[in-house]
C-alpha cells in the first residue's frame, strides 16, 4: 500500500518516553480515506501513544509516520489544521460556556466569524446540546461533555477525526447516542480513527481493525476477517458450580477433551470453540458433565483477543 | 503566502511573525472569559491608588521631600507614585501569569486542547504574555492618568512612561510564565509571592531610596527587576534621566528575553511528552 493512497501511513513507528518505557514498538499500519479504522487493545497496549503521535501532540521517537501526506516532525501545524481530535480525557475550556468553547476553538483554526457561528449552530444541534449552549461546561454530564468534545473536534471540518476511547466511562444510553453520531459522521465520508477496549464498539464502528498488545500489533483485518481467522463460528460457554469444579479438579478438562476445536479456561467459566454450539452442548450432556449453566453465542472480538494474547480485553 | 519559495532567513522570519500573529487568539480567549468578569480586572486599578493615598499622603506628611540619586529634591508623593506605577504593572502581569496560567496549565488542561489546533507552544506562551501585558498596561495607564492630573509627573520625559511601563509589564509577564511552569502544587505559590514578589515590592526603592540600606543589600536590590523598573519609570517621571535608565532598559529587555525562553522551554516540557 503506498503512502499516497493512505491518510495515515506508519512504518516501524516507535514511541519511547524519557523514562525509557517503550509504549509503541515498531508498528506498521495504513489508514484508508473514508474508512473507520480501529485500534483495539487493553489499557497500556500503546493505543493512546499511537493516537498522540498521529495528532502531532507527541513526537515520534523512531520510524516513519505521514499524516494526510505530511510529516508530523516538520508540519505539525499544517496537519493539525486538518485534524479533529477527541482526546481520552476531555480537555474542554471550563472557563467558557458550551457555545464559547466551539466559537473559540474555531478562532484557533482561523475560521472566519460568520462561518464559525454557522458551524457552531449546526454542531450544537448535531450533538444535541443546542439547549445547553449558554451553560457552563462543568455541570454537564459525562456524556454531554464527550459530545461537546466531539462537536469541538468537528469545528474545522476535519479530513481525519481521531477518537481516543470515545465512550469509555459512559452509561449505555450515552454510548449508543455517541455511536449513532459517529455512524452519521462515517456516512458523510469522514475518515475516523478510533481506539477502544470495547469489542462491541470495535465490531460496530470499525471497517478495519488492528489489535494491539504490549506495544505491538498482533493482528489486523476487518472484524469479520479477524473472527474467521482467529476463532470458530460459535462459542459454548459453560459454567460449573464451585463444588463441581473442586470435585472434578483436574478431571474436568479431561472430560471436555475432544468436544471442541479449542477450550479456554477462565476463572468463572469454560469457553468451548466450535462450529456448532448446540451440537457440542448435546455432546456435553451425553457425557453427563454436571453443567450449572450453558450459553451458545457467536464468536466476537473478545474471543479473538483471548486467542491472540491469552488474556481478556477488559478488566 | 508561499514561505517555501523564500530564502531560509526570511522564511524563518515569516514563520516567527505568523506565530506571533496567531498568538493573539489566546488574548481573544482571555477576553472571552473576562468579558463576564470585568470587575476582577478593574479591582487591580484601585490598588496603586490606595497605596498612593495611604502611603503617599500619609508618609508624605511626615517625610515631605526626598533627594534623588542626582541630588535633586522632589516631594515624597512624586517620588513614590512612579514606583507604584511600576509595581502595578508588575502585579498585573505576575498575578495573571502565575495564578491563572497555573490553573490553565495544571488543572483545567486548557492548553492540551489548544495544542490540538494549529496553535503551538510559542503561540500559547506569547499569547498569555500579551494578555498579561495588556492587563498590566491598563493599570499602568490608569496610574499614569492619575499622576498626570495630580501633578506628579515633573518632566516631559514622562511621555515615555507608558511605553516604558509596557516593557516592565512584558518583563514581569515573562517572569511569571517562567516561574509558574516550575510550580507543582497550589502551596508552591507561597514561594514566588511571599519570597520574591512581596520583598521586591518593599525593598526595591519603592518607598525609600535604596541608599538608606547597607551596601551589600543595595547591590542585591539592584539585581532585582523591580528595582530597574522603578528606576526607569521614576527617572522618566522626575526627569532625572541618565545612563542609569539605559542600563534599566537593557536589563529589562534581556530579562524579558531570558524569561520568555525559559517559559517556552518549560511549557514544552510540561505539555509535550
Amino acid at each position: 500500500m503506498s503512502s499516497q493512497q493512505s491518510l495515515v501511513h506508519a512504518r516501524a513507528l516507535t514511541k519511547r518516553y524519557a523514562n525509557g518505557f517503550t509504549a509503541v514498538d515498531g508498528i506498521d499500519f495504513d489508514v484508508r480515506p473514508g474508512k473507520a479504522f480501529g485500534f483495539l487493545g487493553p489499557n497500556g497496549a500503546g493505543k493512546t501513544s499511537t493516537m498522540r503521535m498521529i495528532a502531532c501532540s507527541s513526537p515520534v521517537t523512531e520510524g516513519t509516520l505521514s499524516v494526510i501526506g505530511m510529516d508530523p516532525r516538520t508540519q505539525a501545524r499544517e496537519i493539525k489544521a486538518k485534524l479533529g481530535v477527541v482526546p481520552q480525557h476531555d480537555n474542554l475550556d471550563t472557563e467558557l460556556t458550551v457555545r464559547e468553547n466551539l466559537e473559540m476553538y474555531a478562532r484557533y483554526f482561523d475560521i472566519p466569524r460568520d462561518v464559525a457561528n454557522r458551524r457552531t449552530d449546526e454542531l450544537l444541534e448535531f450533538v444535541q446540546l443546542d439547549e445547553r449552549a449558554k451553560d457552563q461546561v462543568e455541570p454537564l454530564s459525562g456524556g454531554m461533555k464527550r459530545r461537546l468534545t466531539i462537536a469541538r473536534a468537528l469545528i474545522n471540518d476535519p479530513e481525519l477525526v481521531i477518537l481516543d476511547e470515545p465512550t469509555t466511562g459512559l452509561d449505555p444510553q450515552a454510548r449508543h447516542l455517541l455511536w449513532e453520531r459517529l455512524y452519521q459522521l462515517k456516512r458523510r465520508g469522514a475518515t475516523l480513527i478510533i481506539t477502544t477496549h470495547y469489542m462491541d464498539e470495535a465490531e460496530q464502528l470499525c471497517d478495519h481493525l488492528v489489535v494491539m498488545d504490549k506495544a505491538k500489533i498482533v493482528a489486523e483485518g476487518s472484524p469479520r476477517q479477524l473472527i474467521d481467522q482467529h476463532s470458530t463460528k460459535e462459542v459454548l460457554e459453560l459454567r460449573f458450580t464451585d463444588a463441581v469444579r473442586e470435585d472434578l479438579n483436574g478431571q474436568l478438562n479431561g472430560q471436555l477433551d475432544g468436544l471442541a476445536d479449542r477450550i479456554e479456561e477462565l476463572p468463572d467459566r469454560h469457553l468451548l470453540y466450535t462450529e456448532n454450539g448446540e451440537r457440542t452442548l448435546e455432546q456435553v450432556n451425553l457425557r453427563k458433565i454436571p453443567v450449572e449453566s450453558a450459553l451458545v453465542r457467536r464468536s466476537s472480538m473478545e474471543d479473538v483477543f483471548l486467542r491472540l494474547t491469552g488474556r481478556s480485553l477488559v478488566e | 503566502m508561499t514561505t517555501l519559495t523564500q530564502p531560509a532567513a526570511s522564511g524563518a522570519l515569516a514563520t516567527a511573525w505568523q506565530r506571533i500573529w496567531r498568538a493573539r487568539r489566546l488574548v481573544e480567549r482571555n477576553i472571552m472569559f473576562y468579558r463576564h468578569q470585568w470587575i476582577i480586572i478593574l479591582s487591580g486599578v484601585f490598588e496603586p491608588i490606595f497605596y498612593l493615598l495611604g502611603i503617599g499622603l500619609g508618609l508624605g506628611a511626615i517625610i515631605q521631600e526626598v533627594t534623588l540619586t542626582d541630588g535633586r529634591v522632589v516631594a515624597y508623593a512624586a517620588f513614590v507614585a512612579p514606583a507604584l506605577l511600576a509595581t502595578a504593572a508588575m502585579n498585573g502581569a505576575v498575578f495573571e501569569t502565575i495564578f491563572n496560567v497555573f490553573f490553565k496549565l495544571n488543572f483545567a488542561k486548557i492548553y492540551d486542547g489548544v495544542l490540538a489546533t494549529p496553535m503551538g507552544i510559542t503561540e500559547i506562551a506569547l499569547g498569555e504574555m500579551m494578555w498579561a501585558l495588556m492587563r498590566a498596561a491598563l493599570y499602568a495607564v490608569a496610574m499614569f492618568v492619575i499622576m498626570l492630573f495630580a501633578g506628579l509627573i515633573l518632566s516631559p520625559w514622562g511621555l515615555l512612561i507608558v511605553p516604558a511601563a509596557l516593557l516592565v509589564a512584558a518583563a514581569f509577564a515573562a517572569a511569571g510564565l517562567a516561574g509558574t511552569s516550575y510550580l507543582r502544587t497550589v502551596n508552591d505559590f507561597d514561594v514566588p509571592m511571599g519570597l520574591v514578589v512581596m520583598p521586591m515590592f518593599l525593598f526595591s526603592g519603592t518607598f525609600f531610596p535604596i541608599s538608606i540600606y547597607p551596601l551589600p543589600i543595595q547591590v542585591f536590590m539592584q539585581a532585582t527587576p523591580l528595582y530597574h523598573a522603578i528606576s526607569l519609570i521614576r527617572g522618566l517621571s522626575t526627569g532625572s534621566v541618565g545612563t542609569a535608565q539605559l542600563w534599566d532598559l537593557a536589563y529589562l529587555v534581556v530579562f524579558f528575553a531570558v524569561c520568555m525562553w525559559i517559559a517556552m522551554r518549560q511549557m514544552e516540557r510540561k505539555l509535550i511528552k
